[in-house]
């Protein structure tokens, strides 16, 4: 290592640890805005697609208490430019079930939530469109995809490769609408004084709000200040601006108050997005020793009527295995849905339960070892962009986790072990998430006694940045862990990009890294070393992307081996072990990286396993909306997660050589229970979740 | 309609005017700006409320305010004895149980309610014998009893040997 030798590395425990047990560290709900705060309670349409006929306030309005009741008659205009959800109350149309159709702000929430039932609201409503499948006549090919994928990508002759093959595999594979659900509901808080806006606020990245703000309530960048230190967990869904930090801040300047918006957690399965539902045709072609021919990856996913997203979910098909012909495409259906967002690993997630579940069938039909047959695939450059890897060590992970699970000497058929009521099964994915980075600023100040404070905009989501952040600037500016004070998660810090793309710690640490480096050269340079009684303060920034993204791929890598046992009677799935090997570069902190890794396979499971948002196609809304009835991961259904990375770096991907561990996690995990589900019982099962009664379909 | 009411917070007496509709939930957190206890649903399916009424925890999103009395109200906050942290905060910290942070506080006193449960014997839906006198927390014990937790940074693997080493330290597991 160049740049870093000490902290960095280490198992530092988080700075912000005591704070967060005690429950002392202030998220947004919970910043002191200096004055009595108010609190603002959503009146949300009940119908997917049409139009309000009928809306009167008057009863709200004349409740004790209640300070003001906003609807599309009376609330300020926003200004053009906003897009999707964010033009709040603005049209009496109505484009989802859950769209904000009036507000209500009160002196305290339960005053504010008592009136939300007296507002009195009709609609001209047409039946809702919100069925997602291949064979509607008005799927459309996207522009782009999300982060400037191309739609599609083609080369060779697929299907010509396909009729040729020796082995092939031709399986549909489904995901459903799944949600973030971080546990802290997402919260805004907007104090206006004159015409400058303070929102406390629950994000992944205070700039990105900031610009939305701006757009809407026509002020300059300078009078919006967005406060976000201590955030309650995202995965994608405070990554940008919802509904919720519009309508705060028109509120407060309504009423002229502090006011407050917590959204409820059912409100979260309308208002801050969630995961496209998708359906995947994967189609495989080897020869007879499993060497794939050909790779086929279709996909069919949905965006809202007012808004495109297009999620990615075909890009690792792209990079993740040799075959001289390769076809991804991907289609949408805009649907009557609330507009679909980021969710960890957006494309790879499920992306790769389809690949990697093919990738499973067709070892199967070789006879082959799931683990031997991806080896056999190892592509020695990026098999669409022909260019060189920056680094690549899937296959040493797939050996060193299959060497730590005890994969040696697997029998290959299925539902042939049983442990009492118990079949058991074991199975394997390979996982993969791209190395980025972006752009970032930050400020480094040093004292005459010696301290320094080092300033970004950067945001911790639960990842550690609080920790790792301070680790790196230590280090890099030579000096020990208490010298250095570390501001982050405000607006009025130095420009960073958002949490999000598993880029922040590749932005912001390498910002960093630079500034650090400046600032030790000025003091170099012009004070002989000596930092001069009154400091130095230096600005430094990292433009971009690394120049090597041009010429080389960059991507984490990883392989998750897991254990599955469904009971025989109930068909109960649980999963008592796994074992997860990563090839994710430097790791910073060996503790907090631990956790994030584990996290994002955790969540793998939970895909796997629980998670649906089940939308009911006669009425068009989410039926299991809220935490009871939507199911996560909870304490007994996690096992013992064995989590390990190679000691390796990637010094063409930043100065530090990491390659972020935010996503890598939860890719390919859901595909690797999905295999040992198929190694225990003999189902395959194409449409997540793997629910009990799934055991028990017609064989 | 507002009453007059008495809550015991973490050592201290706080009286102060609340709807009846007022969930203990909203009392800490809008009233008093006690936000140790989290928010995280209010409807008694994520745990990260959990606060400890006379000891044993409850989801306080689904306790009124007015029902309190005198019990005394104990918030993770309030386990640590002014600047010193509880056993189970120095674990938590320590094995790294939690990521963004905001369920923690009701593990944290859902992990005292485990323990204080298993010293006076309390079985759970996997303990085997249920007339032992004490329950020991085994892993799948701690597991079990802190499933009412939800954790979406999913540091699961991490909250059972927090909970575990503060376990073995207090006699409630060899
Ligand atoms: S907020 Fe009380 S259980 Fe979720
Ligand atoms: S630490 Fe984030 S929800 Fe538990």
């Amino acid at each position: 290592m160049t740049t870093i030798d000490r902290l960095v590395g280490a198992g530092i425990d988080r700075i912000d640890g005591p704070a967060k047990v005690r429950g002392t560290a202030p998220y947004a709900f919970e910043q002191d805005p200096g004055e009595p705060i108010t609190h603002l309670a959503l009146v949300q349409s009940t119908v997917n697609r049409g139009r309000i006929s009928r809306l009167d306030p008057s009863r709200a309005e004349a409740m004790p208490g209640v300070l003001a009741v906003l609807t599309p008659a009376n609330a300020p205009r926003l200004g053009g430019g906003l897009t999707s959800d964010l033009p709040v109350l603005q049209s009496l149309d109505v484009h989802y079930q859950g769209q904000v159709v009036a507000a209500v702000v009160a002196e305290t929430s339960e005053i504010a939530k008592a009136a939300v039932g007296a507002v009195v609201v009709e609609y001209a409503a047409e039946p809702p469109d919100v069925a997602l499948r291949t064979d509607r006549p008005d799927l459309y090919a996207p522009d782009k995809l999300m982060a400037g994928f191309e739609t599609d990508s083609v080369i060779g002759d697929v299907d010509g490769a396909l009729a040729a093959a020796a082995v092939t595999v031709d399986a549909t594979y489904e995901t459903p609408t799944q949600h973030n659900n971080p546990i802290e509901m997402h919260t805004s808080m907007a104090r206006w004084e004159g015409d400058s806006l303070t929102l406390w606020d629950a994000n992944q990245g205070p700039h990105s709000i900031v610009k939305d703000l701006v757009t809407g309530f026509g002020v300059d960048a300078g009078q919006v200040r967005v406060i976000s230190p201590y955030v309650g967990g995202a995965f994608g869904s405070k990554a940008f601006t919802h509904p919720n930090q519009m309508l705060a801040a028109m509120a407060a300047r309504v009423v002229g108050r502090t006011v407050v918006l917590e959204l409820t957690r059912q409100q979260m399965f309308s208002l801050v997005g969630h995961r496209t539902p998708t359906i995947q045709r994967l189609r495989l072609g080897a020869d007879p020793e499993g060497r794939l021919t050909a790779i086929s990856h279709e996909v069919v996913e949905h965006t809202s009527r007012i808004s495109e997203f297009a999620e990615q979910t075909a890009t690792p098909t792209r990079v993740l295995y040799a075959a001289p012909h390769r076809r991804t495409t991907h289609r949408l259906a805009r649907l009557d849905v609330p507009p679909p967002t980021i969710m960890r690993a957006p494309g790879e997630t499920p992306g790769m339960f389809a690949l990697e579940s093919a990738m499973d069938e067709l070892a199967v039909a070789l006879g082959l070892d799931p683990v031997e047959l991806r080896i056999r695939n190892e592509p020695d450059r990026d098999p669409e962009r022909d260019v060189p890897w920056s680094t690549r060590h899937l296959v040493e992970c797939l050996r060193t986790g299959a060497e730590r699970f005890g994969w040696a000497g697997r029998d290959l058929r299925p539902g042939i072990r049983t442990d009492g009521r118990w079949l058991v099964g074991t199975g394997v994915a390979s996982a993969t998430y791209p190395t980025r980075r972006r752009k970032a600023q930050c400020r480094i100040s040093v004292d005459g006694a010696g301290r320094y404070t080092v300033e970004i905009d950067g945001s911790d989501i639960g990842t550690g940045a609080w920790t790792v952040l301070s680790q790196i600037a230590a280090d890099a500016l030579r000096t020990d862990l208490g010298s250095v004070e570390l501001r982050i998660g405000d607006s009025r810090l130095p420009f960073a990009g958002g949490a999000g793309g598993s880029t922040g710690l590749a932005s912001w640490g390498t910002a960093i890294v630079f500034t650090a480096r400046d600032l030790r050269t000025r003091l170099e340079e012009q004070y002989g070393g000596q930092v001069p009684a009154d400091g130095v303060t230096v600005d430094g920034e990292l433009p971009g992307e690394s120049p090597a993204a041009k010429t080389h791929s960059m991507h984490a890598y990883g392989a998750h081996f897991v254990e599955v046992r469904v009971d025989r009677d109930t068909g109960e799935v649980r999963v008592p072990r796994a074992t997860s090997v990563y090839d994710a570069g430097t790791i910073v902190n060996a503790k907090t990286a631990r956790s994030q890794l584990l996290g994002g396979f955790c969540m793998g499971v939970s895909m796997a396993l629980h998670e649906e948002s089940v939308t009911d196609e006669r009425y068009g809304h989410y039926v299991n909306h809220d935490l009871a009835e939507y199911h996560v991961a909870t304490n007994a259904d996690i096992g013992d997660i064995d989590i390990s990375w190679l000691d390796v770096d990637d010094q063409l991907a930043n100065p530090i050589g990491l390659k972020g561990i935010g996503e890598i996690g939860i890719t390919g995990a859901a595909a690797a229970v999905a295999n040992a589900y198929w190694h225990a019982t003999g189902l395959r099962i194409r449409d997540l979740p793997i629910t009990p009664d799934k055991y028990f379909r017609p064989r | 309609m507002d009453t007059q009411i008495t809550l015991r917070v973490d050592g201290a007496a706080h009286p102060l005017t609340v709807d009846t509709r007022t969930t203990l939930l909203d009392a800490l957190r809008e009233r008093l700006r006690n936000t140790s206890p989290k928010k995280g649903c209010d409807h008694g399916q994520c745990g990260a409320c959990t606060v400890l009424l006379d000891g044993r925890r409850v989801n306080s999103c689904l306790v009124l305010a007015v029902t309190v009395g005198d019990a005394e109200v104990t918030t993770s906050d309030g386990l640590a004895e002014g600047d010193r942290p509880h056993a189970l905060h120095r674990s938590f910290v320590e094995h790294d149980a939690f990521q963004c942070g905001y369920c923690t506080p009701g593990q944290v006193c859902s992990a005292a309610g485990v323990l204080a449960e298993a010293r006076a014997g309390w079985p759970s839906a996997v303990t085997d014998d249920l007339h032992a006198a004490d329950a020991e927390l085994t892993d799948e014990e701690i597991r079990e009893r802190m499933s009412g937790n939800l954790c979406r940074c999913a540091a699961y693997a991490n909250i059972v040997p927090a909970v575990a080493a503060v376990a073995e330290a207090e006699g409630v597991r060899r």
